[in-house]
């Protein structure tokens, strides 16, 4: 550090400002930017850290908890934040972590209910983040607390209590220690030669076969041309589909399966299932708690025709204000083309 | 065969059903048929008719006949692909430096579109002042180019319990290189004045999960970089446009994409990426915690299960890429007999400080099987441990930081493949 300079004043905006001594990095100044309003750290600066720093007033019960947790994450955590398909399981698990398959939970991890906080404040429901309420984000910690056995269902948790909460894992972290531990033992002098007396091989990736065939614009025409597959599918479709559209929309349908299900074991998840959709009416999928503008339009006769797809699916939150699809579009028009050409394919059989 | 190009590369499983066909073809290319080659006694298109002006591509795309070069992703790796990764296709590069397109990408909350105009940097916490930049505020610093590696800690992770995917893309590729300008991240520091027990940085993005990553305030006033441009570009929109975090040979998590706020503090903040995720659970069940260096790797790119050898015996090339979060990488080694004996491999290009490095080992094989493997040495004497070496210390369930030694097996119709050996 070249630059440092035993400096006792400077220039801010014409402004003479006096540095304390107790200054250690005086260096030179540019005079760029500006200071920030009270506000506008306020709006931005919500991390929380395990002494507390950082908690808002606020409280929430278990039970309050739980009804939230239905509503916002039980789609992709489970119930009971068991976890859904490869989405996190965020309970259970306890003294799973030196066994061959550790269950790395919330309650079996987890050093800090602070992080608990902060994460699900900053970054939950995944896809409508920072829409909680204080409140809201203490109950759904109340609520994991206690889907993890650390407190029980008459819990409430405030700022007040909160450092009362003693984590599981908590004594089992350690900083790293690789400089200590692991240098020495890797350097060393390497052998060059006649370093040992044979060699089998003892595992094959090929055996486990998990690796994805390649995706280019060769191999999907080449698979848009097997007539196999085409027949295959055609026995079981009534409408004349255009199969290479449907199998690039599987694809792109992969960003819509975080909330919404199609095919014989569909669910109503965040979004409703998308079985019969195409050219049938809005808001008619049963169980499904639609938005009121939603349930409006169906009232007033929206038919899902290719057309009312391709609005809705280009901006969702433009096309009805106040959808539930928190999604913000599909950009590419041929994404839109083939996602709708996907789902004609989960039509009544 | 149904390749659409000649001399195009094939897939792997293209080149395994028609090893024959690619043979005979290799035949063509490298002697003169009766009639000789029609590549040379033909009129190709190419040679008659114009091509096409410089107003057809403001922004240059690589060859129609490249089409097969990029980033690929493990669909069953993550739930969905908004919160997951793809990797850098790297059998199919060379020299040290990857194009902005192929940077493999890792998102927690999809590409945040940002536009640059509204993006503002805070620096909050225990500084004498509490500042805002804008961009172009960004830019009146004095700047600084550096060629850095950005590894994630799970690169090679989700090899801890065998050899499992087959191709450095997924084995290796969560890894890029390329040359960052941006301002040192020490001028901004700084610039608001940070407080004696400021010892510690929360560095925060502008995306959808709200990434945040603590860091020592020792390092963010070494060498990291508040960077905007990406290989001489504006970072690409899904490496942090406008402005993203370097934080060199340290985990490519930390590097805070769509950098928008700067927390000075006294304690770390233990924030989910650096408790729940980002340590490394050991056999003992204990874990380790700021894990952030990365140990000295390397790899073969080619050959390689995606880049098999597809011209029989003889002269054959040995290329592959290593690196340190630790300093330099003044030495590879290679072996082509498992490990038996190994040669020390011929550095190519310019050495730079926890950057890739490209290194070649060129022999004349006479088509027996191979078991390939390179061993990387850095700059602090350093080795590359075997994978059983590293298990040893650390178990099967650390998912982070695997740098073992990667084995290809090739057979004598060159076909390569992921394994691991005695």
């Amino acid at each position: 550090m070249s630059k440092f300079l035993k400096k006792s004043t400077l220039t801010i905006g014409g402004a003479m400002l006096v540095i304390g001594v107790a200054q250690s990095a005086a260096a030179q100044q540019y005079n760029l930017g500006r200071e920030a309003l009270p506000e506008e750290v306020a709006a931005w600066d919500i991390d929380v850290r395990p002494d507390g720093k950082g908690l808002p007033v606020g409280s929430g019960d278990v039970y309050t908890g739980e009804e939230i947790w239905i509503d916002k994450c039980a789609s992709c955590h489970g119930d009971f934040a068991e976890g859904s398909g490869r989405w996190p399981v965020l309970a259970g698990g306890i003294d799973t972590l030196d066994s061959e398959r550790p269950v790395k939970t919330i309650g079996s991890y987890w050093p800090y209910l602070s992080t608990v906080y902060d994460y699900v404040n900053r970054a939950m429901p995944f896809g409508n983040a920072q829409s909680l309420t204080d409140d809201e984000v203490y109950a759904l910690t109340a609520y994991i607390l206690y889907s993890n056995d650390i407190v029980g269902g008459e819990f409430t948790l405030t700022n007040d209590n909160f450092l009362d909460v003693q984590m599981p894992n908590a004594g089992n972290f350690y900083p790293d220690d690789r400089v200590e531990v692991e240098m020495p033992l890797f350097s060393v002098q390497a052998c060059m030669s006649d370093c040992k007396p044979s060699v089998e091989i003892t595992m094959l990736a090929a055996v486990v076969d998990v690796t994805p065939e390649a995706k280019t614009d060769a191999v999907v025409e080449e698979a848009a041309a097997e007539p196999v597959a085409v027949e295959e599918v055609a026995v079981v479709e009534v409408a004349a589909l255009d199969m290479a559209l449907v199998a690039a929309g599987e694809g792109a349908f992969r960003k819509c399966k975080s909330c919404h299900q199609v095919g014989d074991s569909a669910r109503n998840r965040t979004g409703p299932i998308l079985n019969n959709i195409v050219g049938n009416p809005a808001g008619g999928v049963e169980g499904f708690r639609y938005s009121s503008p939603m349930t409006e339009a169906a009232d007033a006769g929206l038919l899902w025709t290719s057309e009312e797809l391709t609005a809705f699916l280009t901006d969702p939150r433009g096309y009805m204000r106040g959808t539930k699809m928190t999604f913000r579009g599909v950009r590419k028009e041929e994404d839109i083309a083939a996602i709708i050409e996907y789902l004609k394919s989960f039509e009544a059989q | 065969m149904t390749e659409q190009f000649k001399g195009m590369k094939p897939s792997r499983r293209a080149f395994l059903r028609g090893a024959a066909a690619v043979g005979g073809a290799t035949a063509m290319g490298t002697s003169a048929a009766a009639q000789g080659d029609p590549a040379i006694t033909e009129l190709k298109p190419w040679n008659q008719f114009l091509g096409e002006g410089v107003d057809a591509s403001p922004y240059g795309m690589p060859s129609k006949f490249e089409a097969h070069v990029r980033r690929q992703d493990v669909p069953w790796l993550t739930a969905d692909p908004i919160s997951s990764i793809n990797f850098t296709p790297l059998h199919e590069m060379d020299g040290i430096i990857t194009p902005n397109g192929l940077c493999f990408e890792r998102h927690h909350g999809g590409v945040a579109e940002v536009d640059p105009a509204e993006h503002r940097i805070m620096i909050n916490g225990l500084v004498d002042r509490e500042l805002v930049f804008t961009m172009e505020d960004l830019m009146r610093f004095p700047r600084e180019n550096h060629v850095y590696f950005l590894e994630c800690a799970a690169n090679s992770g989700m090899e801890w319990r065998g050899a499992q995917l087959n191709g450095c893309q997924y084995t290796h590729g969560m890894i890029h290189n390329v040359m960052y300008t941006g301002v040192p991240l020490r001028l901004l520091l700084e610039e608001a004045g940070v407080k004696t027990e400021g010892k510690w940085l929360l560095a925060e993005g502008a995306d959808a999960s709200g990434m945040t990553r603590s860091i020592p305030m020792e390092k963010a006033l070494d060498d990291c970089l508040v960077a905007f441009k990406m290989n001489g570009e504006a970072l690409r929109p899904e490496q942090g446009y406008p402005v993203r975090l370097v934080v060199p040979g340290w985990e490519g998590n930390m590097w805070i994409k769509w950098l928008r706020r700067l927390e000075v503090g006294d304690k770390p903040w233990h924030q989910r990426e650096e408790t729940s995720k980002y340590t490394d659970l050991l056999g003992d069940g204990r874990a380790r915690r700021f894990t952030w260096e990365m140990d000295a790797k390397s790899v073969i790119t080619s050959p390689s299960p995606q880049a098999p050898i597809t011209h029989g015996k003889g002269q054959t090339v040995i290329t592959g890429v290593a690196w340190s979060g630790r300093g330099t990488i003044p030495r590879v080694d290679v072996t082509i007999d498992g490990g038996v004996n190994w040669h020390e491999a011929r550095m190519s290009g310019p050495s730079l400080d926890k950057s890739m490095h490209r290194f070649y080992y060129e022999f004349d094989w006479d088509g027996s099987e191979l078991l390939l493997q390179s061993r990387a040495h850095d700059s602090t004497g350093y080795v590359q441990p075997t994978k059983d070496q590293l298990r040893a210390v650390r178990g099967l369930n650390s998912i982070y930081h695997n740098n073992g030694i990667q084995t290809w097996f090739v057979n004598s119709d060159g076909v390569a493949e992921n394994v691991e050996i005695s």
